[in-house]
């Protein structure tokens, strides 16, 4: 019987995993098919995509598409604007997301309810919706600079950051997971005289690893993957981002293999992003030992 | 050597003070991602920047699928900037919402232009191209002489029959996958350029014309059945796919899947490559004359410029022969004036795309010149699709009609 029982673990394992590796493939694949149609000439690229010769590198390789890219677009500074937007905003919006909830859910003040109603009211609202009438608003706003006060935001990295620092989900999912904290730690602290400041700097955010973690992937994915907005508030080459630049390479005759060496380029940020987090993901969950 | 030293600061400074005195001028283009465009245009503007000591013109390309609505937010925003280019049948719909001011240039200058590159909306002339696109039928004419097929001229273009029997002969061959390619791959703008001037051959329209304040007898009457019922008679019975791989529409012709193919200008160099036979055929003549589309970008000036005698002065030095032909040897365009077509090397008399001029020239006929095209284009194109697609001719025409005829009225019939 033991026998027949550790065969059949052996055969669930064997399928579980078959299951398992067929569900990456599907993940896998089209980034595997870009990657490798960055290697080839646009021609043999659209001959191999009816095949498998789409997922292998196969025929005529080279690097000459990511040259052809660099020579088509500003690539780097499409890039660099991307990861600066994304970047700065993701920390901002951590900061002033996190800060955000730990009010709603820890001090008490008058109608934080209300308040938090209305905020997590604006998630139903497609920002399609209000592109306009912000569009008009930072199109007038002031701004104090090294050139003094100057007005209207447009064609700027600020005008890209400061409107996505704060959104409703982000500090909805502060608010949910400072309401999972024991709340005998904070009131310990405030019994023995801590600050809110220092409540949220020395307890709360070290118990908040995997919140920070989810909280920056998703907002790294939204800023990363604007389109619009940059679109609408970015006349000057200079301050556009990777997804308004892959319109460079959308031409009368569409060089395909140029569209997937600058979508592989600009995948690499993201990619890494995501790694870089899932360690500090694993490793916060393992150092603060909270439990899900 | 003091005086020397003495004369050439001067020099300097009077050539600084010119150079500081130039009022600037910003321009948005549309050719972000085309190195051979931009290189053109680039090099118009520093030639210019360089010819006198009034203004100086500076440069923002987009790309060319994001320009329209980046043009829009722009307007929006109130940050237009002096110069900007148009597409030809967006132009009256950027004219009336006022984005754009009539252009005031020297009109001797263009008076033997292409009559599809000049943007005129309410008898003022507000753009004007540097180029013009054409379509023609494209086929080698060792087809033709295989398939024992009359070859159409300019004069004698070929009837509706003689098309028809051309593809039954190209069906009938086994030679071919689909007889014919209309290029249904391509979306958009595509179709209302390539395919009203068929609807117009027939005798309807996408609007009429005479009042623009209506569809109704142009999109759905006698004439406009009679060509839908012939544009879904083209899928039915196998002559054409009503859907197709982009790959298809590039390489298809190549690849000897289609006897004809519906194609433009700017496609006919690697085809002529391929194919040294190439023949471009002129549009087939459904009974109101042959007809294919016409007007490509064009330039203007915005409704916010400060300066429009600069921005209408740099638009007059671009339109120099020099820099149509040199557009149209970069980018395969078809130059505006005989004699820039003159100059370049595929356009001139006895070139091999010779005959694109002279199907601008004699067939073209500009889209819907109202701010309502903009709206018009889309639901054409979404009805010549379902019809492709099998979808009742009278009843989608008529939905169209009535689609584009309320959206006249919504508007307050678009300043007409």
């Amino acid at each position: 019987m033991a026998v027949i029982s550790s065969d059949n673990r052996g055969l669930r394992l064997a399928v579980r995993y078959a299951v398992l590796i067929l569900i990456a493939l599907i993940f896998v694949f089209p980034l595997v098919f870009m990657v490798m149609s960055s290697l080839k000439p646009s021609q043999q690229l659209l001959q191999d995509s009816a095949n498998l010769r789409a997922f292998l590198p196969v025929g005529d390789i080279s690097l000459n598409n990511y040259f052809a890219a660099f020579q088509r677009a500003p690539v780097a500074t499409f890039v660099f604007n991307s990861v600066l937007v994304t970047g700065v905003t993701v920390l901002f919006s951590l900061l002033v997301c996190s800060a955000a909830g730990f009010a709603f859910v820890f001090v008490k003040w008058k109608g934080r309810e209300t308040l938090l109603a209305i905020l997590l009211a604006t998630l139903i609202l497609p920002f399609e919706t209000i592109a306009i009438p912000m569009l008009l608003m930072v199109a007038h706003l002031p701004w104090l600079g090294v050139d003094g006060l100057t007005w209207g935001w447009l064609n700027s990295y600020r005008v890209q950051i400061i409107p996505f620092i704060a959104d409703g989900l982000t500090v909805f999912l502060f608010v949910q997971y400072f309401k999972d904290l024991p709340g005998e730690l904070i009131e310990a602290a405030r019994v023995e005289g801590a600050s809110w400041g220092q409540i949220y700097r020395k307890i709360v955010m070290p118990l908040s690893g995997p919140i920070l973690a989810t909280a920056a992937i998703l907002k790294f994915l939204v800023m990363y993957n604007q389109y619009l907005w940059p679109l609408m508030v970015t006349q000057e080459e200079g301050y556009r981002p990777v997804m308004v630049g892959l319109q460079y390479f959308f031409q009368l005759n569409v060089a395909w293999g140029e569209v997937m060496a600058y979508l592989s380029l600009i995948t690499v940020p993201v990619l890494a992003f995501y790694l870089y987090l899932q360690r500090a993901f694993i490793a916060s969950i393992a150092s603060t030992g909270v439990k899900g | 050597m003091k005086v020397f030293t003495f004369a050439a600061s001067a020099a300097i400074l009077a050539w600084a003070s010119a150079a500081q005195a130039q009022t600037t001028l910003t321009m948005w283009y549309h050719g972000a991602g085309n190195e051979v465009e931009s290189k053109i245009i680039n090099q118009i503007i520093a030639d210019f920047n360089a010819s006198q000591s009034e203004w100086k013109v500076e440069l923002q390309s987009f790309p060319q699928a994001a320009y329209n609505d980046s043009v829009v937010a722009g307007a929006l925003a109130g940050n237009l900037p002096d110069i900007l280019d148009v597409d030809g049948p967006v132009m009256p719909n950027w004219a009336w919402a006022g984005y754009m001011q009539p252009l005031t240039i020297d009109e001797s200058k263009i008076a033997d232009f292409l009559p599809g590159t000049k943007g005129v909306w309410n008898g003022q002339l507000y753009s004007i191209g540097l180029w013009d696109a054409a379509v023609a039928l494209v086929t080698r004419q060792s087809y033709l002489d295989e398939l024992g097929l009359r070859t159409p001229t300019l004069e004698q273009p070929w009837t509706k029959d003689e098309f028809m029997a051309a593809l039954d002969a190209a069906k009938a061959s086994g030679k071919f996958e689909y007889a014919f390619d209309p290029g249904m791959a391509w979306t958009g703008e595509w179709y209302p350029y390539a395919f009203s001037p068929f609807l117009q051959s027939f005798g309807g329209d996408i609007v009429d014309r005479s009042t623009y304040k209506t569809a109704e007898g142009a999109l759905n009457g006698d004439a406009a059945m009679a060509f839908g019922e012939w544009w879904q008679g083209l899928f039915t019975n196998g002559y054409a796919p009503a859907t197709q791989d982009p790959a298809d529409r590039d390489g298809g012709f190549a690849a000897g899947k289609y006897a004809f193919s519906w194609n433009g200008n700017w496609a006919a160099l690697n085809t002529l490559q391929q194919f040294p036979d190439t023949v471009f055929l002129p549009a087939p003549d459904f009974g109101n004359g042959p007809k294919i589309g016409a007007a490509s970008w064009q330039f203007g000036v915005s409704a916010r410029s400060q300066h429009p005698e600069g921005a209408a002065a740099f638009i007059e030095f671009a339109l120099q022969d020099q820099y149509l032909a040199d557009f149209s040897n970069g980018i395969g365009l078809i130059p505006p004036t005989p004699t820039a077509a003159a100059m370049t090397e595929h356009y001139k008399p006895g070139g091999a795309m010779a005959g694109f001029f002279e199907l601008s020239a004699q067939q073209a006929l500009v889209r819907p010149v109202t701010p309502g095209y903009v709206v018009q284009a889309k639901v054409f194109e979404k009805a010549l699709a379902d019809i492709a697609n099998g979808a009742d001719v009278a009843d989608t025409l008529d939905a169209a009609a009535d689609e584009i005829t309320a959206d006249i009225e919504k508007n307050g019939g678009y300043g007409h």
